[in-house]
């Protein structure tokens, strides 16, 4: 919508996120939250803003407060909105449906708020973080208003119109746009004024909320509790208020439109006047089709789109009357699925609004873009050509293919609708290399300073390391309306030059394009050194070619590894969107605003490389022949599984769109065992053992987090046909002298996070720096060390039987059954969770919150789950994140029934199994593994028994047969569960007495949605939501669960204590009831290099801020002190450990008061609780000595 | 009782400063506790040297922080950055130079600012906000080592000499450059070094020296307090540099008794300064020090500081040469003999 030409307000570029923020700051005082991607900013803008101390139109700052949950918002919301303040909220997904019960009050109560919904699919077969309309579709009977924004102008434009309307209407508003499309697509949009949002706030309406609040002053009851006899009328009295609704929604837009220039209707339609076919949809796909419709009618078809604003109330006049009376056919698009209804909320509603009218048109609903799937002018074009046939195909689905119910529309990609003019860029990044933040910086430079309008949106991969992030980049002088991916660039830049052998960069590349490469190869030489894919692309679509080295550039201006301002620089100086000079003008001024904060050299350094990058920018001369002896390598090797082969592997390869939908299980049920097949290569150096130094202690493969490195005591005949490269000792184990040992690295799985070198407890005589592991290159080890991680693999496994389970020495000889995960390199979590499988995963149930440990547990493409030769391993589901301990118990309960109706069973088929296997079968011992597999082999003599016998006691047996085996279960996530949002569960299933093993894997931030701060992150560090530090202390947990005394808890830190963290792990699952174990995490969250992340657990634990203890109430029983303190008392101060972390030392360096007041506060928390612990330690025993 | 303090003249200046004795408590971890600066004043401390601004230390934070921000940034959709936004920038070199504000504000007796610059406009940034800030003067404590073998001592001299000149010409309040024993010629470098402007010189930086730890086979940190045995290299240099040069002459390093003092006065020094003597006896001991000086005095007729000072310097003793090399060879023979 162009604005008026005499406008002075400015245009910024920003983020649709950003954009609501924006306005809901500026017109409230209550802002409750919780973090859920994608909604999570809006509340850390609110959060910034605040400690700004930046003031809402009234002049005053804005109260925000983070909540344990979205329930705890909602209900917090709820409080402040009788209390008569205005307040706000932003969340998604699940986090909306947990504040359906208090929308159906606040709705009930006629109370005025706008809750403002990054929309995002529901978890259902799986979670989801990306867009679609799921979640507030499941809202649309709360009696909440509901309005949609389709662009980033819109969301700040209606988060307004939004507030107005429900101040006027007295209804609540859902205020919601497309998750990611809108909520993290940064676009150029005009900012509204705050005299602006003040002409549109009426104060006295303001006023007669606040007037209506509850006080003691004027007393009223609201909430009460009606019988039959009046709930219903009651009920029905809100009516006038929804009628009036759609009225004040327009008068709202109207006045807006005066006071702005953009005009805005309930129901908006663009295209031919006299269309006969009609697309209805919200969102951002109705940009999409709004692009392809003014392209299709400037061919001349009569085609057009009424873009739904206000979905609910639903004004049925308003919507007829918008629509042309040439209409004969509408197609209704749902970006949402309700199975087993007649259609979806839309196409019913707008099946009804017709039928109540009385006007007859063809109607045909569809699904499109759940999980935002791309919706592209393609499918909006199949659509329209669907409605053209005479009997079009209804309950479509469009942007798959859906070869089982046959539902999906077929499409033509090639229709393209892109503006000629518009440069359309595309950035290949790493993560965390800073592409996406200068992309970012391009997009506001330009959006800012030229006349262009300007559009960017960001993709990123689901690994936490060696992350692929895809920047796309729009710019034009006409408005961007394009909500979908570029798939035909005029500029592409790798960042990094080892994706070439991983993806397709070039696939998008038009013909004639740009393709910038950061690489270490000069431009005469790197042409050999590019796949045959690559080479064979630039010369057919005749590429223009620039490389850079910069990581040489970087280097050079002391900016270590960090390339992308330079980058940004080359993208300037090639694409020529604006004068030399005056972008890198421009690029400067930018890094100044997002660098300068840190530090004057900060600043200098980029300028510095800024400077220096255009003098080693080169166009490469193009041979002209294709000279590559190599291509792209496969995605999976051809030895993986079919499933493997034929799913998993197109997931790899960024090909899933393609993927129809009989590829995929019905009902989210995936293998295991299949991150060994996605080899991603993504190490620099790997550890290189040097095997006449090493001791064998293994305390490199048990903190190694990937589990890329591991050892095997084998027999010397199995070393036959070893690869030359392969190294073998002898074993140094008192009982296995004859045997060998053999240590190995992963070469393609291993992250170089150089944790398993900092551990090494061994240094050369001759030189120090020399341990028995030591990293060196890849890149020459890869091929050999391939050959003999292979041939590691043939070679059997060690006989659990002889070994000390005990012994961190025997530990490293367990087959993790967790491997390969794409977890941060250099994880403090998946330590624990390996350990865990190497110890119990055969048997191991795990549920797990959502979270870190849930994204590099179970996030598509592969899981790092996997199983044992006998094809045992763990069983891994995830159900939520605030019901986690609930549901681990759920699986607890089901086990124990299922054995103790399988014990019954055996006694009443005790004839037919036998009275010797009988009375084995129910009086095995299981507390050891000896026993354990021996039961396994008892139920398998049962089976061959029952495989006889046709009875159906017998079948019910077979069935639960397996349950008379012991199982372990785990109930594994964050602090963010644990303390926050699933405490009341834990603390719940705690009570139980249940046989259940909770691992809390405590980073202290809500790690996986960007470090917000739980109630686990320490006094004195800065988390987000606890920006000038954390001003309580940590809640102690373990006190709390230990104080039932029939809770087995212990504090774990495995770097300070692998022998601990072993022991409490084996007493934990021996024990009979809830055990809980709280590891020390650490977590890029910290701040500081994660090899040094075991040292830093030392620290932690010499300072006394996490000791090492086991509660143990069995130790009760038998008359000792079940409270055990394993670690000695602090021996350096707090600050000897939180000043080596970021989440410290960024408040000590920008607040020093501040810091060093809350430091010693901290540090007085350490000492007191050390006295506690120290006395629960040495406290008499029923009544007698010390012990 | 005769109370020595009205009889017996302490006062001296250094480098233009008035001072009411010698005893300047130098740079330490004491210094960056204004609460142990007015302990100084009131323990008799003439003059308080602040711990060293060390520029590498600021770009090094700046940096560290930079890349651990980015490192925890652009992980994934979920999260875009794992760390709130600075609310505030860095203070960089501010938190110093709020210190050295209050520093001032808080006592009467002059502040020495000390600045460990790493980068020709970093020694000149921070040496004029030091001034602004109210510095009384400023003491470069260039500590550096070269360990570059291509770098040749003509050409570390030269940095020294053009550093020098070169905050020289931006500061108005004096200079004192603090310096290592390690040159080739001692005696032409601090020349050079009072030709380039230098207002006084401070003898002798003590550097950290690493140690091993045997059984962690691991390279330590390092500093061992000093003692009075390490006086004797300074009072060397300074009993052979006094009125040979025009900057005031300083001693630190090894000044633990009233003995030091008067020793370092005798061989030439405007000032002793006192760091391990007050890290290991408190800073109430520069009250008992200055006692024990006013009672030395008292007991072998001094009546002021600077009748003793520069009293057995080279040119002031009767034998020269004892400052010589023959000097040595004497003891030696001696210590034969």
């Amino acid at each position: 919508m162009p604005s008026t030409p005499a406008s002075t307000r400015p245009m910024v570029t920003i983020d649709g996120n950003e954009a609501a923020a924006y306005v809901a700051h500026k017109i409230n005082e209550v802002i409750a939250i919780y973090p859920i991607t994608p909604s999570s900013p809006m509340g850390e803008w609110s959060d910034q803003w605040s400690a700004e101390q930046r003031p809402n139109i009234w002049g005053t700052v804005p109260s925000v407060i983070e909540m344990q949950s979205e329930g705890g918002a909602s209900g917090a919301l709820h409080g402040a909105l009788q209390a008569g303040a205005l307040s706000t909220t932003f969340t998604s997904a699940q986090g909306l449906l947990l504040m359906i019960p208090n929308m159906f009050k606040i709705a009930g109560e006629l109370t005025p708020t706008v809750f403002h919904i990054a929309a995002r699919s529901l978890a259902v077969q799986a979670l989801s973080i990306f867009g679609d309309h799921s979640d507030v579709m499941a809202v649309r009977s709360t009696g909440f208003g509901m309005l949609s924004s389709n662009s980033i102008q819109e969301v700040m434009d209606f988060a307004l119109i939004a507030q107005a309307a429900s101040l006027e209407s007295r209804i609540p508003f859902v205020h919601f746009f497309d998750g990611f499309r809108t909520s993290h697509e940064v676009a150029k949009v005009e900012q509204l004024s705050a005299d602006d949002l003040r002409a549109m706030i009426d104060d006295d309406l303001v006023r007669k909320h606040r007037a209506r609040a509850l006080t003691p002053d004027r007393p009223v009851l609201r909430g009460t509790a009606q019988n039959p006899d009046v709930y219903f009328q009651a009920r029905e009295t809100v009516n006038p208020f929804y009628l009036a609704t759609p009225t004040i929604v327009q008068n709202t837009m109207d006045k807006f439109a005066k006071l702005t220039g953009r005009s805005y209707h309930l129901f908006d339609y663009v295209g031919s006047p006299h269309a006969d076919r009609v697309i209805v949809m919200m969102g951002s796909g109705a940009e999409v089709a709004h692009e392809a419709v003014e392209a299709l009618v400037a061919r001349g078809e009569e085609v057009g789109l009424l873009k739904v604003r206000l979905f609910r109330p639903f004004s049925i006049q308003d919507f007829v009357a918008a629509i042309p009376h040439t209409v004969r056919a509408i197609a209704v698009l749902d970006r949402t699925k309700e199975p087993g209804a007649v259609g979806e909320p839309l196409y019913c509603d707008v099946i009804t609004a017709l039928a109540e009218a009385d006007r007859r048109k063809k109607v045909i609903g569809g699904r499109y873009g759940l999980s935002s799937k791309e919706f592209t002018p393609p499918m909006v074009q199949a659509v329209f050509e669907e409605l053209r046939r005479q009997y079009p195909k209804n309950h479509f689905t469009v942007g798959i293919k859906d070869d089982v119910t046959h539902t999906s529309l077929d499409y033509d990609p090639e229709f393209s609708t892109e503006a000629p003019g518009t440069v359309r860029a595309l950035f290949y990044g790493l993560g965390a290399d800073g592409t996406v933040g200068a992309n970012k910086n391009s997009v506001k430079i330009i959006g800012e300073e030229t006349e262009n309008y300007a559009q960017g949106y960001f993709v990123y991969d689901s690994k936490k390391s060696g992350a692929i992030t895809t920047s796309h980049l729009r710019f034009g002088p006409q408005p961007i309306h394009s909500s979908y991916l570029i798939t035909k660039a005029n500029f592409v830049a790798c960042h990094q030059f080892s994706f070439l052998e991983r993806i397709d960069v070039l696939k998008a590349a038009e013909p004639g394009a740009t393709f910038l490469l950061n690489s270490t190869y000069g431009p005469d030489e790197v042409w050999d050194h590019l796949p045959r894919t690559v080479q064979q692309q630039i010369i057919d679509k005749k590429l223009k070619f620039y490389v850079i080295d910069g990581y040489e550039v970087a280097r050079q201006a002391g900016m270590g590894g960090r390339i992308n301002t330079i980058m940004q620089t080359c993208f300037f100086a090639i694409s020529g969107v604006l004068p030399r000079e005056e972008a890198i003008a421009a690029i400067k001024h930018t890094i100044e605003k997002t660098y300068g904060k840190r530090g004057e050299s900060v600043v200098r350094k980029n300028f510095a490389a800024v400077d220096a990058a255009i003098s080693h920018l080169y166009q490469v001369p193009v041979p002209g022949k294709i000279t590559a002896l190599f291509d792209i390598r496969p995605p999976v090797p051809a030895a993986a599984p079919e499933f493997v082969q034929k799913v998993t592997a197109k997931i790899i390869a960024g090909e899933g769109d393609d993927l129809p939908v009989s590829a995929l299980p019905v009902d989210g049920t995936f293998p295991t065992a299949t991150a060994q097949w996605e080899k991603r290569n993504i190490a620099l150096e790997i550890p290189v053992w040097d095997e006449a130094l090493c001791i064998q202690c293994g305390k490199c493969v048990l903190v190694c987090p990937h589990s890329v490195i591991r050892a095997k005591v084998y027999d010397e005949k199995h070393l036959a046909g070893a690869p030359a490269a392969f190294k073998a000792v002898p074993a140094r184990w008192k009982d296995m002298k004859d045997k060998r040992y053999s240590l190995q690295v992963a070469p393609e799985d291993c992250t170089g996070c150089t944790l398993c070198v900092e551990v090494c407890p061994v240094k050369s005589k001759s030189e120090v720096k020399h341990r028995a592991l030591n990293m060196a290159a890849q890149p020459p080890l890869r091929e050999a060390e391939v050959e003999n991680w292979e041939f590691f693999l043939k070679i059997p496994d060690t006989d659990r039987g002889v070994l000390s389970l005990s012994q961190v020495k025997d530990v490293q000889l367990l087959q993790p059954l967790f491997e390969f995960s794409g977890a941060c390199s250099g994880c403090g979590e998946t330590p624990y969770v390996k350990l865990m499988t190497q110890l119990f995963g055969d048997r191991a149930l795990i549920a797990n919150a959502t979270g870190c440990s849930s994204i590099y547990g179970g996030n598509l493409p592969t899981t790092p789950y996997c199983v044992n030769e006998e094809g045992r391993g763990p069983t891994w589901s995830n159900s939520l994140f605030e019901d986690n301990a609930e549901f681990g118990l759920g699986m607890r309960l089901a086990i124990d029934k299922q054995n103790e109706y399988a014990r019954e069973l055996v006694l009443r088929l005790s004839g037919v199994i036998g009275d010797e296997l009988t009375r084995a079968l129910l009086e095995a011992d299981q507390t050891t593994e000896a026993g354990i597999f021996a039961q396994r082999e008892r139920v398998e003599m049962l089976r061959l028994k029952l495989s006889c016998t046709a009875t159906p006691e017998a079948r019910e047996l077979l069935s639960v047969a397996d349950m008379l085996v012991k199982k372990s279960v785990w109930i594994v996530g964050g602090d963010g569960w644990a303390y926050d949002i699933g405490y009341g569960g834990l603390d719940h299933v705690l009570s139980t007495g249940r046989d259940v093993n909770l691992l809390v894997l405590d980073t202290e931030v809500y790690s996986n949605t960007g470090g917000q701060a739980s109630k686990a992150t320490p006094r004195a560090a800065v988390a987000k939501f606890a920006a000038g530090g954390k001003p309580a202390g940590k809640k102690d947990l373990a006190s709390m669960a230990m104080s039932y005394g029939s809770v087995y808890v212990a504090h774990i830190a495995m770097g300070a204590s692998d022998m601990q963290t072993v022991k409490a792990f084996l007493e934990a699952e021996a024990y009979p009831g809830p055990s809980l174990l709280i590891a020390y995490s650490h977590c890029i969250a910290h701040g500081y290099d994660l090899e040094h992340g075991l040292d830093q657990q030392k620290a932690a634990v010499n300072s006394g801020y996490w000791p090492l203890f086991r509660y143990n109430p069995e130790l009760a029983g038998q008359g000792k002190n079940p409270f055990l303190l394993d670690s000695r008392p602090p021996t350096v101060a707090l600050r000897d450990y939180a000043y080596n972390e970021t989440r410290y030392t960024m408040l000590a360096k920008s607040h020093p008061e501040q810091a060093k007041a809350l430091l010693e506060l901290a540090q007085d928390d350490v000492e007191k609780r050390w006295k506690l612990y120290d006395y629960w330690a040495h406290m008499p025993v029923n009544g007698g000595e010390k012990k | 009782m005769i109370d020595l303090s009205k009889t017996i003249d302490l006062s001296t200046t250094y480098v233009g400063l008035k001072l009411r004795n010698p005893l300047v408590a130098s740079s330490s971890p004491l210094c960056e506790d204004l609460g142990a600066i007015r302990r100084m004043e009131d323990a008799g401390a003439a003059a308080v040297v602040l711990h060293s601004l060390f520029e590498e230390q600021i770009e090094f934070e700046a940096d560290e922080l930079d890349r651990f921000l980015g490192d925890a940034s652009e992980r994934g959709p979920e999260a875009l950055t794992h760390f709130p936004e600075l609310t505030r920038g860095v203070t960089g070199p501010e938190e110093y130079l709020e210190h050295l504000r209050k520093c001032k504000k808080a006592v009467r007796i002059p502040i020495i600012a000390s600045l460990n610059g790493s980068t020709r406009g970093g020694w000149i940034r921070y040496a004029k906000q030091m001034e602004q800030a109210g510095a009384d003067a400023l003491e470069l404590n260039i500590y550096s080592l070269p360990m570059d073998p291509d770098v040749s001592g003509e050409q570390v001299e030269k940095n020294y000499v053009e550093l020098v000149k070169a905050v020289r010409a931006e500061v108005r309040i004096p200079v004192c450059v603090k310096l290592g024993p390690y040159f080739s010629s001692m005696a032409n470098m601090a020349r050079k070094l009072d030709a380039a402007g230098a207002d006084g010189l401070v003898l002798f930086n003590r550097f950290y020296q690493p140690d091993y730890d045997l059984e962690a086979l691991e390279v330590v940190p390092n500093l061992v307090l000093s003692n009075s045995h390490e006086l004797l290299l300074r009072l060397h240099w300074i009993a052979v540099l006094y009125g040979a040069i025009r900057a005031d002459l300083a001693l630190t390093g090894g000044v633990h008794n009233a003995a030091d003092v008067v020793k370092a006065m005798m061989a030439g020094a405007r000032v002793a300064m006192l760091t391990s003597a007050l890290l290991k006896r408190g800073i109430s001991y520069m009250d008992t020090l200055t006692t024990e000086l006013l009672v030395w005095m008292g007991d072998h007729e001094y009546d002021s500081i600077r009748q003793m000072q520069g009293s057995m310097s080279r040119n002031a003793v009767p034998q020269p040469k004892a400052f010589e090399r023959v000097n040595y060879i004497k003891v030696l023979s001696s210590y034969a003999r």
